[in-house]
């Protein structure tokens, strides 16, 4: 009983040591005829803007194949869309990236969680970033939208962005 | 007529001082940054216009088309066709890195007064000297040699493609050639024969010359390295040209050396 309290107490601290991220990401309605999904890459940057961990990039809707391995990978034909995400991390990756690829997202609210003991997080330096937003739509625009932040957070902190016509409001929670 | 135009080009070369072409040599591809190569093609279009990039004199001669990809080896074009005002072909990148699509010109240019006493002009190469004939007086013979270059890449950049062979002007970019961003300064590097060129004058013009009232030139200058930089004001395709007379010719019977370099750079949005 007292080794159980004891797992238990572990399980707890490793717990409430693991920092978080809740990113809410809202994709506009467009009045459009003709609407096809965004690609839309979501990452974190360093100050010298290369790419710290990819957290997600949904694109798969078609047939095509990674541009390094050469195998079959749905979609990868407008990846470079993505244009400053293509340039940073994409064009380096071999597709698909596990946890972090997947299909375009409808309109709507989007909420992911991350958590600093598992990937992508695991292993983030302590330090200052930028949250990076792309989101391209085929026959649309695109739009990057960033959010500042320090990692890990030293108190629960709401952040918030708001993009123009791809990107609606976003908002991006840290707790310690 | 095909041979026809691409003389008539290196004539106009030859013959115009440097300030004065108005005729712009060109390559635009379709698009320079791919991502999947299970159907990755561009297509090109080359020709030769007073605007950029516009088809509005001549179309550009494919014969000396020269497509080298990512591992060193030559790409065929395909699909080309010469129409009144351009040429196109398509490319299949069939690998991953960074490919160079050339149009490449060398010829010889001579001035001679015949056995009537009249002024003539020749045009040709080093395998047509003899077209000259034996008793011209004041001969002179002159060498040109250029390039008309534009870059694509998939996936991930290299620069096998884009190493200097050593002959003519090159441009050795320090900056990938497909890693060209608004607002960002990229660097390069001129070499004559492999060695760089000082105080070489480069033009820089972002297209849609049509739809503006200037040229709105950007010119740089190489340093002792050969290096110069350009820090692009907004996303486009940019025309970046650079030419250089009186250099010593490789081939034996000519007295001097024309060079000139051309490439179409694609600059992306932020």
């Amino acid at each position: 009983m007292r080794r159980l309290c004891l797992l238990l107490a572990v399980f707890a601290s490793s717990l409430t040591l693991a920092a978080e991220m809740q990113l809410s990401l809202q994709l506009p309605k467009q009045a459009v005829a003709e609407y096809h999904r965004p690609y839309v890459a979501v990452w974190i940057e360093r100050a010298d803007r290369s790419v710290a961990a990819n957290l997600a990039v949904w694109y798969q809707n078609k047939d095509g194949k990674d541009a390094q391995s050469g195998k079959a990978e749905p979609g990868s034909k407008w990846l470079a869309d993505l244009r400053q995400w293509w340039r940073r991390s994409g064009r380096e990756q071999k597709l698909p990236i596990d946890g972090v690829t997947g299909a375009t997202r409808p309109a709507g609210q989007h909420d992911l969680k991350f958590s600093s003991d598992k990937t992508p997080l695991a292993g983030l330096a302590a330090g200052d970033y930028k949250l990076m937003i792309e989101a391209a739509r085929e026959v649309g625009g695109r739009e990057i939208v960033d959010i500042p932040f320090t990692w890990p957070p030293a108190a629960p902190q709401h952040l918030a962005a708001k993009g123009e016509h791809e990107i609606g409001a976003v908002t991006f929670d840290l707790n310690p | 007529m095909k041979k026809l135009s691409q003389w008539a080009v290196l004539a106009l070369a030859a013959v115009i001082p440097v300030a004065a072409s108005a005729h712009k040599m060109f390559l635009v591809p379709s698009t320079t940054v791919l991502s999947d190569p299970t159907d990755a093609w561009v297509t090109v279009d080359g020709a030769i216009s007073n605007d950029l990039f516009y088809f509005n004199h001549h179309a550009m001669d494919l014969a000396n088309l020269v497509i080298t990809g990512p591992d060193g080896k030559s790409v065929a074009a395909e699909n080309q066709h010469q129409g009144k005002w351009r040429s196109s072909f398509d490319v299949h990148l069939l690998q991953a890195g960074t490919y160079r699509i050339a149009v490449t010109s060398e010829g010889l240019f001579a001035s001679y007064v015949d056995g009537k006493g009249e002024k003539k002009r020749w045009r040709g190469s080093a395998a047509t000297l003899g077209e000259i004939p034996a008793d011209a007086k004041d001969l002179v013979i002159s060498q040109a040699q250029g390039s008309v270059n534009t870059f694509v890449t998939l996936g991930k950049p290299n620069d096998v493609a884009i190493k200097p062979s050593g002959r003519g002007l090159e441009l050795a970019p320090v900056t990938a050639p497909n890693d060209l961003f608004a607002g960002e300064a990229a660097k390069f590097r001129f070499l004559v024969d492999g060695k760089p060129v000082k105080d070489l004058k480069v033009t820089v013009i972002a297209g849609g010359t049509r739809y503006r009232d200037k040229q709105d030139e950007i010119i740089a200058t190489t340093d002792a390295d050969g290096q110069f930089s350009v820090t692009w004001p907004a996303p486009g395709m940019y025309w970046l040209n650079a030419s250089l007379d009186g250099q010593k010719a490789t081939e034996p019977k000519a007295s001097t050396r024309r060079l000139s370099y051309t490439a179409t750079l694609e600059v992306l949005p932020q």
